[in-house]
């Protein structure tokens, strides 16, 4: 039973090769081998996990669910009822949940079972995971490597087959950079695709929740299970869901892939570069027509973002004030209740950002700074609609570079930042994003990243599939992780 | 020098929708602290709000009351400050598109109807409540009211007296009530106030410095809260003195103002559009449903009791006031009643009795056609007045018709002049002195007689017509 993947499992299962325990059992014993360098996880709970696999194994309700079975890891953002969620910061250090997150509740139903909780940058700040105030996480690629960010947990779990999926969320690049990071599978959906309720607000209007796999076929089944509109969340959309699997292997004739001209390339790397051409010029070869657009807003992107998202943010934290959950300082006024709460609890990146979004808002400073923010974000929007008027999917490279150093770019936001600028875009534009492993360089994965139309998931992982069966490099094992 | 006054008001009225505005709580904050809570109106971390849709139902129905121009797109934005009573560190509000705007409330004043406008009404949730320990030590926080839908409603500054604000808000009340969508309890915090007030000379088109007063917990108070500040400001002015921009609440105990921040210190509130809903879009069907379902205003009352059922303007004005009142006199009316008599036993009588046992009309013992019924009785002279108000006790206590009691207590008037004459005649004969005082101009004499009368038929005799019957018979003497 090596590096399973979530197809393969179902597959044995139904067979009655092997059983959920089985799955369970082997996928703890990896983390208890591996995790101890990887430090993918903030926790693991093997008794829960074995109990509910075993549940899985008797009960006769769970025979025809669609992730019987299946371990899987969660961001430690997304809330689970009565297990400690602390989205990687101080202040929820000791957060137990009274509920569950939308998708939890939708992954119990489909009888997959979660092991534990991933570390993750704080409040999912950050593009390197670094920010977590309990944790480095190690690429398996390369120990004194950064996973990506900010689900980078989730992203080097899957990747060195702790597990054969995790679920992570996308604000600005944050499923499919660490995908790409650590040579994952990892899809954003449509922004509205899968629902928030649960998932710890970093920027509501950008936020996604999404799979990491080891295949495009793979998402598609996680997908499946997690979508759909959702009563408690507003911005969940009714949307008609079909089943992502099927047709997901009518191959890519006559798909036209549109390639952007003057893509903003400052920063990319020639190695990058190349296999993300190469990947493009082998699905031209299975048929895909490639065709040239523009996106004439997208070097607007990045700071759009940074305008936007800390904004919200800055209002999306404000609960963490120490009166009802989470750390409570000591003190002797209620300001002062306030300041060393949050001054003890959060990070410098949740700081910086905080601070940031608090002056974007002020009165004064709201029409020059989250207007014309929110005006850009149109533009770009309006941008991918006509691109899409020519293509049916977008490709480029899902980030700069590979995996950077631990530390390398902690002490230079600005720079860590840039490293989001091909995702940004479409978590601004609301659209489903995926990341393809399509090479490696130096012995660290390169990502293809392909942007779809809204709500068309199925295209966006029909063509991914196909990319899969064609691509012909050579994928060395991971240095940390029990993958092959 | 002459002072104008001008005042604004802000209201704010709970809506008394089933559950709060953002989760599926119970809407009551008068359970148990913290018994009407869940994580969502906790502010939970991944917790999301979504809109009741009742509550957005209650408001467009009191902005169509208060002639609001209903902005059908409209959205919610974030109110952002700190407070513990504040579960998400910012309240779910609406800044730039209110559900309703450039309305009006018209109040009748000194005879004359006058116009106050209404800036906007918009939708929000309420926060919790603080109690503070005396000693200062601790304050517990209760948060069944933290997601409670409430309204607020801004008026233009186009009040020009205390008086004018008082009646402003009874008015406001009134709408709310007849709309059905608020309780209006301003000592139960369902309806609370503030109020902006500023002094200029008369002819001055440039306003003065204004005042936000808080802390005014009824009508009253409003009152003499404004009263108050209209001196306090005046005195400023003469005395050379500037009046300075700030807030001030309203001390009961010494019924005067109390400064408790200046304008420095005001907040910046850092309003955005809130991105966890979806923005509102109402069509035009639901809007015309809302619109339907609307009742009779009490202005549109006020007019139709006047024109059409001939009642004093005071009258109508009383009756109007109170929506399950109003309800209740024309059921009576509807019974048959004659509309001014009508008028008068629901306004003393009925009203009174209720106060006495603290009922509202809803809840009043005696049916509105049994009313009907008595007023029928009295004006067909089968009982008096004064049986009447026994009747009318009897009824309240066993809510029994009219027509019952008067059988079952033989309650009936004597107005058989053949039944009478031998009564009147004995009468007479018994009394020669009233007699002769009366035949010598004494007219009080007569008062005696019919009470002897009275007491001969036990009080049954038609007082009326033992009166004319007695006359006739000394005149023939």
């Amino acid at each position: 039973m090596s590096t399973p993947t979530v197809k393969g499992i179902l597959q044995s299962i139904a067979a009655g090769e092997t059983t959920a325990r089985d799955w369970v059992e082997q996928s703890l014993r990896a983390i208890r081998e591996v995790d101890g360098r990887l430090k993918a996880f903030l926790l693991v709970d093997e008794e829960q996990a074995l109990a509910a696999a075993d549940r899985i194994d008797r009960a006769k309700m769970y025979q025809n669910a669609p992730l019987r079975g299946v371990p899987y890891a969660a961001k430690d953002n997304i809330v689970t009822r009565g297990v400690r969620t602390t989205a990687a910061s101080r202040i929820l250090e000791n957060y137990i949940p009274p509920y569950n997150a939308t998708v939890i509740d939708k992954l119990q139903q489909a009888a997959a079972v979660m092991v534990g909780k991933t570390n993750m940058d704080e409040f999912a700040m950050g593009s390197s995971t670094e920010t977590s105030a309990f944790q480095k996480t190690a690429n398996p690629y390369g120990e004194d490597r950064v996973p990506g960010g900010s689900s980078g947990g989730s992203a080097a779990a899957v990747a060195a087959g702790l597990v054969p999926f995790a679920l992570g969320s996308d604000t600005g690049g944050s499923i499919r950079q660490p995908a790409a990071f650590t040579g994952c599978f990892g899809l954003k959906p449509t922004y509205g695709r899968v629902s928030r309720y649960g998932l710890i607000a970093f920027a509501s209007s950008l936020d996604q929740i999404g799979p990491f796999t080891r295949t495009a076929e793979d998402a598609a089944l996680v997908l499946n299970a997690i979508c759909g509109h959702d009563p408690l969340d507003s911005t969940s959309s009714r949307e008609p869901v079909p089943n992502f699997a099927d047709g997901i292997d009518r191959g890519v004739k006559g798909v036209r892939v549109g390639i952007v001209r003057h893509l903003p390339e400052e920063g990319l790397e020639p190695g990058v570069k190349a296999a993300v051409n190469r990947a493009i010029q082998q699905l031209e070869a299975e048929g895909a027509e490639v065709v040239e657009i523009e996106l004439p807003h997208m070097e607007y992107a990045v700071a759009t973002y940074y305008l936007i998202a800390p904004a919200e943010a800055s209002s999306n934290l404000a609960r963490y004030d120490g009166v009802r959950y989470g750390r409570r300082a000591e003190a002797s006024s209620l300001l002062e209740m306030y300041e060393r709460s949050r001054s003890e609890g959060f990070g410098m990146e949740v700081k910086r950002r905080i601070i940031i979004g608090t002056y974007a808002l002020s009165s004064g400073y709201y029409d020059a700074y989250y207007k014309r923010a929110q005006q850009m974000r149109t533009l770009i929007r309006q941008d991918y609609e006509r691109a899409f008027e020519a293509c049916d999917v977008i490709a480029m490279p899902t980030a700069p570079t590979t995996a950077f150093k631990l530390g390398e770019k902690l002490d230079n936001p600005l720079q860590m930042y840039l490293n989001d600028i091909y995702t940004i875009p479409a978590n601004l534009a609301g659209l489903p994003g995926a990341s393809v492993p399509c090479g490696f360089v130096d012995g660290l994965p390169v990502g293809l990243q392909l942007i779809g139309r809204p709500f068309d998931e199925a295209t966006l992982l029909r063509v991914a599939h196909a990319y899969e069966q064609v691509r012909d490099f050579a994928w060395p094992k991971p240095v940390l992780g029990v993958a092959e | 020098m002459n002072y104008e006054t001008i005042i604004g008001l802000e209201v704010h009225v709970e809506l008394k929708t089933d559950t709060k505005i953002f989760c599926g709580c119970r809407n009551d904050s008068k359970s148990e602290p913290n018994t009407n809570v869940c994580p969502i109106c906790l502010g939970h971390p991944g917790t999301l709000p979504v809109l009741n849709e009742r509550a957005l139902e209650f408001a467009v129905k009191a902005a169509l009351a208060l002639n609001c121009k209903i902005n059908q797109k409209s959205k919610f934005d974030r109110k952002n400050y700190f407070y513990p009573d504040l579960p998400k560190g910012y309240q779910i509000s609406q800044y730039d598109k209110p559900i309703g705007e450039h309305g009006y409330i018209e109040i009748e004043v000194n005879g004359e109807t006058k116009r106050i406008g209404i800036t906007r009404l918009h939708l929000e949730e309420d926060a919790g409540k603080s109690m503070h320990a005396p000693d200062g030590s601790h304050t517990l926080v209760d948060y069944n009211r933290t997601g409670v839908p409430l309204i607020e409603i801004v008026s233009e500054p186009d009040i020009r007296s205390p008086e004018e604000a008082r009646l402003y808000l009874e008015a406001l009340k009134s709408i709310m009530e007849y709309c059905d969508v608020s309780d209006c309890k301003m000592e139960e915090g369902s309806l609370r106030c503030d109020a902006n007030i500023s002094l200029r000379p008369v002819g001055a088109s440039e306003f003065g410095n204004k005042v936000e007063l808080k802390n005014m917990n009824s009508f009253r108070f409003v009152q003499r809260a404004l009263e108050y500040e209209v001196e306090r400001q005046r005195e400023r002015y003469e005395s050379g003195e500037p009046v300075v921009q700030e807030t001030r609440r309203f001390d009961e105990a010494t019924q005067t103002t109390v400064s408790m921040r200046t304008k420095e210190e005001a907040h910046d509130y850092r309003y955005f559009p809130e991105p966890d809903l979806v923005d509102l879009d109402i069509d035009d069907a639901w809007l015309e449903r809302i619109r339907a379902s609307l009742p009779e205003l009490p202005s549109a009352k006020r007019r139709r009791y006047v024109d059409e059922l001939g009642l004093p303007p005071y009258d109508a004005g009383v009756l109007t006031s109170d929506p399950k009142m109003a309800a209740y006199y024309e059921a009576v009316v509807a019974a048959g009643a004659d509309a001014k008599q009508a008028s008068n036993w629901v306004m003393s009588d009925v009203s009174g009795a209720l106060n006495a046992e603290g009922k509202s009309f809803a809840e009043c013992p005696i049916r509105p056609e049994h009313l009907a019924g008595l007023i029928g009785e009295i004006a067909s002279g089968k009982i008096s007045s004064k049986q009447a108000r026994e009747v009318f006790k009897l009824m309240w206590e066993t809510g029994k018709s009219a027509a019952e009691i008067i059988k079952e207590k033989g309650f009936e008037q004597i107005s058989d002049p053949a039944q009478l004459q031998p009564i009147i005649d004995e009468v007479v004969a018994n009394n020669p002195k009233s007699v002769a005082d009366y035949k010598g101009g004494k007219e009080r004499a007569l008062a005696a007689l019919v009470g002897q009368v009275m007491k001969a038929t036990r009080g049954k005799a038609n007082p009326t017509l033992v009166n004319e019957m007695l006359i006739e018979k000394i005149n023939s003497l």
